[in-house]
């Protein structure tokens, strides 16, 4: 299953080599594996996103690797230089194998 | 259909929906249930896979952004930022000393990126230091840090 994500750059008026920044957010629980569950005494299970991969065209141009600490609902925000006119792509990777991607389009002149 | 019968029907219906309700929305939050937590990793041993044991030294070149005080340890807003050109950076590791497992996140850059920045938000379970531990292309390691207060933990 798809999970919502949400990716938006700033600032939206870009000339061919500026820098923009990029935010994304991705709905996930992020759970550590720390948290007891209250009925059974139980841990519940770490479900957390453990790669994400920002590719610009056919480039891969900068990767995370993630862990429990980082919060739910992760926010991550960095920069690309808008250098040609080609898609942008996010994929979040889980630890129990699901892939979300969200595309956005970047256009110069 | 006199009004007896309607109010029958619909509280039938409506009690029907909210234990079918119920049921559905336990079923979604049903997470997986193990008996033991992940293994632990000390700060020591997380700042040992990262650098391979070689020295790091503080270098004003970082710049780690964070607040005194966090109220809330399950959200706290971190940005690092790196005052050199992109090309000799090769990636940022965020580290928070006290976690359960001290790594956090790992950003590795290219050219590409026009600048080596990265914004998150991170979990602190407790007041600690965050670290951010910066790889430069010719192998060498810097870093900042910057002690976080926090009022209510974040991590369970």
């Amino acid at each position: 299953m798809a999970r919502q994500a949400l990716v938006k750059i700033n600032p939206k008026d870009y000339k061919k080599g500026d820098l923009i920044r990029v935010d994304s957010v991705i709905m996930h629980p992020m759970d550590t594996g720390l948290v007891k569950d209250k009925e059974s005494g139980k841990y519940i299970a770490a479900h957390y996103i453990t790669n994400v991969e920002v590719y610009y065209g056919d480039e891969k141009i900068t990767w995370m690797d993630l862990y429990g600490s980082v919060s739910a609902n992760p926010f991550i925000s960095f920069y690309v230089k808008a250098t040609k006119t080609a898609p942008l792509k996010i994929v979040w990777k889980d630890n129990k194998g699901e892939v979300t991607e969200k595309v956005i389009d970047i256009k110069v002149d | 259909m006199n009004r007896r019968d309607f109010l029958k029907t619909t509280s039938l219906a409506a009690v029907s929906t909210a234990v079918l309700g119920s049921a559905v929305f336990k079923n979604l939050s049903a997470a997986e249930l193990t008996d033991s937590p992940p293994p632990k990793k000390p700060f020591d041993e997380a700042l040992k896979e990262i650098t391979g044991g070689k020295p790091v030294s503080d270098s004003d070149k970082v710049k780690l952004i964070a607040p005194e005080i966090a109220e809330n340890g399950a959200v706290v807003p971190v940005t690092v930022e790196v005052e050199l050109p992109v090309e000799q950076v090769k990636a940022i590791h965020i580290l928070a000393d006290k976690n359960w497992n001290a790594k956090t996140m790992s950003v590795y850059f290219t050219p590409a990126n026009g600048k080596a920045y990265i914004s998150t938000r991170i979990r602190l379970a407790e007041t600690m230091n965050v670290v951010a531990v910066v790889q430069l292309a010719d192998g060498s390691f810097i870093k900042a840090q910057k002690p976080v207060k926090v009022t209510i933990g974040g991590c369970g």
